[in-house]
């Protein structure tokens, strides 16, 4: 703030504070006088001219003694900063730095111990549920029951893996599934059918008995299948691990199991992200959230 | 203006604008409840984009504030500063330019925020068009209001003008400076302001329109009504000095309350908080001014439920104004902010203060403007008063309980730094205080319509509106 900014503020912020007080002790000391006005309005409308109240004439003036007081010690006359030096910023970083210091105390116990281990310690497991709850239940709900785009992670249908090993490594540096477009390449190579009969084949892995009325339709879908699909999900549709690439034969579907939100997939493609958390909780408490999520599929 | 138009006062206006406030505060609360349920049971939106959350919020607020509230404000404030003034309005096509220019308003309001049109500002989302015509409307009411103060038969200005006339300007002040904004579009625009200095003005704004409508021109309410229907003295001419200027005064500087813990430089965070809490004894001198005015007949308020009314209004007022400066002081800011504690104050103030003194008001006015000596039914007076009290208690100790619980629920931390309660575990804990809330807008919803009812039976007893002749003034008190 320039001198001439503050200097501004100071003048408004004591002068209105100057007219109050001025105006509060002219009115307290004006004569008693007799104890009404004389002005009539609409016909009956009439004033006393009371004295002030003793008590909220001391209110007034208290809390006119408190803020000046305040403002002296910490700030509020434009730049002037008060005695204590007091700031917000400097005040949350002594209080972070408390925190941190408690936190990672009661941390270490932990720091490095493998996830079947963690998940064998009750207090541990707490610990992560806590973590979860906080961290990671906007996304995947509060049990981590779960929704459309956002796996559940208390079964056990993993496309990252489900080792505690796949798991610490999809939370501390995150995954990014990469499903593209196919509208384009299968009508390309089919026409324009093409993604129909593809949805329809798709459906057919977890629905066979879909052959008896869509014989040919599976037939073309097949094809297209092999030539485009199978590279990520795999000649016989069970999925791949190292590129999230899901099992589709598993009757589980992260963006719905309709035949509208599969084809809705396959035509405009999917790209799911689970951020990384390393660098927002750090590796233990990662590590803890890790080792809570692997419990709830090992039940 | 003919000579037999200045014997009579322009009572149109007052009976139209008075009929739109019982009108538009069924509409506005019925949105409340609406909303209220919203939050119980959310599938109430029925995945109608009009009927979202999101967009009848402020459906509410404006319908509560700007139709509701300020229809109140407009007939109240162009009856008193006739009768106080002993003089017709300047001008009767002024008169009815506002009445239906702001008609106008409200209408536009309800049709666009449901609509999702919006500025994103609280209490100013109205887009740029109709922000215009708010203005017009306003600069009217100012030439209306302060010509007829101006050309008035008697020498001083009644107290209650003095309120009336510094909500309307400081109200005019803040609609033009928070809504200046560069138009892209008929109904969209960007606001000259940015980052901290767009919140600040903002706030500066929204504070303000607590102060400048929902307590300054209320107060100009109570000043005519308290004294008119209690038959006594209002207590203390000096003390509406004091209090008066010191609220406009203080007033415009507790913006930055409601930004605490911002991006708002630390000084004017505490330049706020010191401002609010010299609100304190002002705003209780109102308060005082008013309750004081009925000693020596506390009797009639076994008897008058308008009375019951006023001086219930004013006992809201004192505890909003008390618990709103506690909520200044930063650190009990950090557990009230963003809680339903605010919620709980903001009804305290709105429903106990803003709405009680409103429907004291019109039930004391409507008999006066149609010549009868009182409501169709004084007892529906009595249910109605006996309603929304139970309401209004229901719906803030429901949000004070909850306010504090979530306030303590989110800061409570586990030994080991993390949050003891998710957010979800917070909220499902105030579900309960939601239903009891929706209860107690229900129990209020159904007195304002008993107050309808009571209304159009009101208007079949007086079956002519003879216009009323302006009363001579006290030779004493004359004006040249
Ligand atoms: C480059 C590798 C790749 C190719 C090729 C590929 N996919 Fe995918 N597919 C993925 C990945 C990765 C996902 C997971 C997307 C996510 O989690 O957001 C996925 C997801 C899906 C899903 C959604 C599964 C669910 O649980 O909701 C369907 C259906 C699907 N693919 C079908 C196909 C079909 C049909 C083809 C061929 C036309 C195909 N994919 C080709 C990588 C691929
Ligand atoms: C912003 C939302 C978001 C947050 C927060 C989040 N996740 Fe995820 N997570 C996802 C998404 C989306 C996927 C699926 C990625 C994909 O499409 O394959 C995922 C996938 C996962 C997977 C792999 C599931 C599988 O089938 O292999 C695990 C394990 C996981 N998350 C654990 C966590 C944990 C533990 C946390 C908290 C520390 C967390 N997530 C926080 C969105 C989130
Ligand atoms: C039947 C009566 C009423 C009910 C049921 C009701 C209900 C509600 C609800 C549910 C909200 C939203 C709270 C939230 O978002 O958590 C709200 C907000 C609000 N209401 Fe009401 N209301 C009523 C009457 C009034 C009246 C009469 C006024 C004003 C005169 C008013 C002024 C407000 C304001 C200003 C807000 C916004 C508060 C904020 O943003 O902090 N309400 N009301
Ligand atoms: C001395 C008087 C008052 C002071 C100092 C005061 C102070 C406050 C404070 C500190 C908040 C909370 C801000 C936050 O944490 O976000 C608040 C909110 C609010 N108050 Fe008051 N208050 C006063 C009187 C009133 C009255 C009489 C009303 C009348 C109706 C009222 C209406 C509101 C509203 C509507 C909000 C919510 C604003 C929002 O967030 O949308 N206040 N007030």
């Amino acid at each position: 703030m320039s001198a001439g900014w503050s200097w501004y503020v100071i003048l408004l912020v004591v002068s209105n504070i100057i007219g109050c007080t001025a105006l509060l002790w002219w009115t307290s000391k004006k004569a008693k006088g007799n104890e009404g006005t004389s002005h009539i309005w609409d016909g009956d409308i009439t004033e006393y001219d009371k004295p002030l109240p003793r008590w909220w004439i001391n209110l007034f003036y208290i809390t006119i003694v408190f803020s000046i007081a305040y403002m002296f010690w910490y700030g509020g006359f434009g730049s002037y900063n008060g005695f204590s030096s007091w700031t917000s910023q400097s005040e949350h970083a002594t209080q972070k730095a408390a925190g941190d210091a408690r936190l990672a105390e009661a941390f270490r116990p932990y720091d490095g111990k493998p996830i079947d281990e963690l998940a064998r310690d009750a207090q541990a497991v707490a610990l992560g549920r806590s973590i979860f709850t906080n961290q990671c239940a906007t996304c995947h709900g509060s049990a981590g029951q779960g929704a459309i785009g956002y796996p559940n992670l208390t079964d056990t249908v993993w496309h990252w893996g489900g080792t505690p090993a796949d798991i610490l490594q999809t939370v501390l540096h995150g995954r990014n599934a990469v499903m593209p477009s196919w509208s384009e390449a299968l009508t390309a190579m089919g026409g324009a059918n093409a993604v129909e009969d593809v949805t329809t084949y798709v459906l057919w892995m977890t629905d066979p008995s879909l052959a008896a009325t869509n014989g040919d339709a599976i037939a073309r879908g097949r094809g297209l299948y092999a030539n485009v699909c199978a590279a990520c999900h795999g000649a016989d549709g069970k999925g791949m691990t190292a590129l999230g690439a899901p099992d589709l034969t598993d009757d589980y579907w992260l963006y719905g199991r309709s035949r509208a939100a599969i084809r809705e997939g396959i035509e405009r493609g999917r790209n799911g992200s689970m951020p990384a958390q390393e660098g927002l909780l750090g590796e233990t408490r990662s590590r803890l959230a890790a080792a809570y999520v692997w419990t709830l599929s090992q039940q | 203006m003919t000579a037999a138009s200045a014997e009579f006062y322009n009572d149109k206006v007052v009976r139209q604008f008075t009929i739109m406030t019982v009108v538009w505060g069924v509409i506005g609360m019925a949105v409340g409840v609406l909303i209220a349920a919203q939050l119980y049971w959310p599938s109430l939106n029925f995945d109608v984009p009009w009927l979202s959350y999101g967009r009848l919020r402020p459906l509410h607020t404006n319908g509560v504030i700007f139709a509701f509230g300020v229809c109140g404000m407009f007939a109240t404030s162009l009856y008193v500063v006739q009768r106080t003034c002993h003089v017709r309005l300047i001008s009767d096509k002024l008169a009815a330019f506002v009445f239906w220019g702001w008609q106008v308003v409200l209408v536009a309001a309800v049709i666009s925020l449901p609509m999702g049109f919006t500025q994103a500002k609280e209490y100013a989302e109205l887009e740029w068009p109709i922000d215009l015509l708010i203005t017009a409307v306003w600069v009217s009411y100012a030439v209306l209001f302060f010509g007829t103060i101006a050309k008035r038969r008697v020498q001083h200005i009644y107290v209650a003008n003095w309120f009336f006339g510094a909500y309307i300007i400081g109200t005019g002040m803040l609609h033009v400076v928070n809504s200046i904004a560069i138009p892209a579009g008929f109904m969209k625009s960007y606001p000259v302001y940015s980052g901290a200095v767009d919140a600040m003005v903002q706030w500066w704004y929204g504070h303000n329109a607590v102060a400048m409508v929902l307590t300054v021109g209320f107060l100009a309410m109570m000043y005519y009504f308290v004294p008119k229907q209690a038959g006594r003295p209002i207590y203390s001419y000096r003390l509406s000095i004091v209090h008066f200027w010191a609220l406009i005064a203080v007033y415009m500087w507790a913006g930055p309350h409601h930004l605490h813990y911002t991006a708002l430089p630390d000084w004017v965070q505490s330049v706020g908080m010191v401002f609010s809490l010299i609100l304190l004894a002002p705003s209780w001198g109102g308060a005082m001014n008013g309750v004081m005015t009925l000693s020596g007949v506390w009797h009639k308020l076994r008897t008058d439920p308008i009375l019951k009314f006023l001086i219930v209004s004013l006992s809201f007022y004192m505890m909003s104004t008390f618990e709103g400066p506690m909520m200044s002081i930063k650190t009990v800011n950090s557990l009230s902010h963003y809680t339903d504690w605010t919620i709980g104050h903001v009804h305290a103030g709105a429903l106990g203060w803003v709405a009680m003194i409103t429907i004291g008001s019109i039930y004391s006015l409507l008999p006066r403007l149609l010549g009868l000596n009182q409501m169709y039914s004084v007892k529906w007076i009595d249910t109605h008063f006996w309603l929304h009290t139970l309401g209004v208690v229901l719906y803030i100790a429901a949000m004070w309980i909850a306010g504090v619980m979530q306030g303590l629920m989110w800061r409570a931390t586990n030994a080991d730094g993390t949050l003891t309660y998710s957010f979800v575990e917070s909220l499902s804990a105030t579900y309960p205080y939601y239903l009891v809330r929706f209860g107690g807008g229900v129990v209020i919803l159904g007195g304002m319509c008993l107050m309808a009812v009571n209304m159009i039976k009101t208007f079949q007893m007086a079956k002519s509106t003879a216009p009323q002749p302006v009363l001579t003034p006290d030779p004493a008190q004359a004006r040249a």
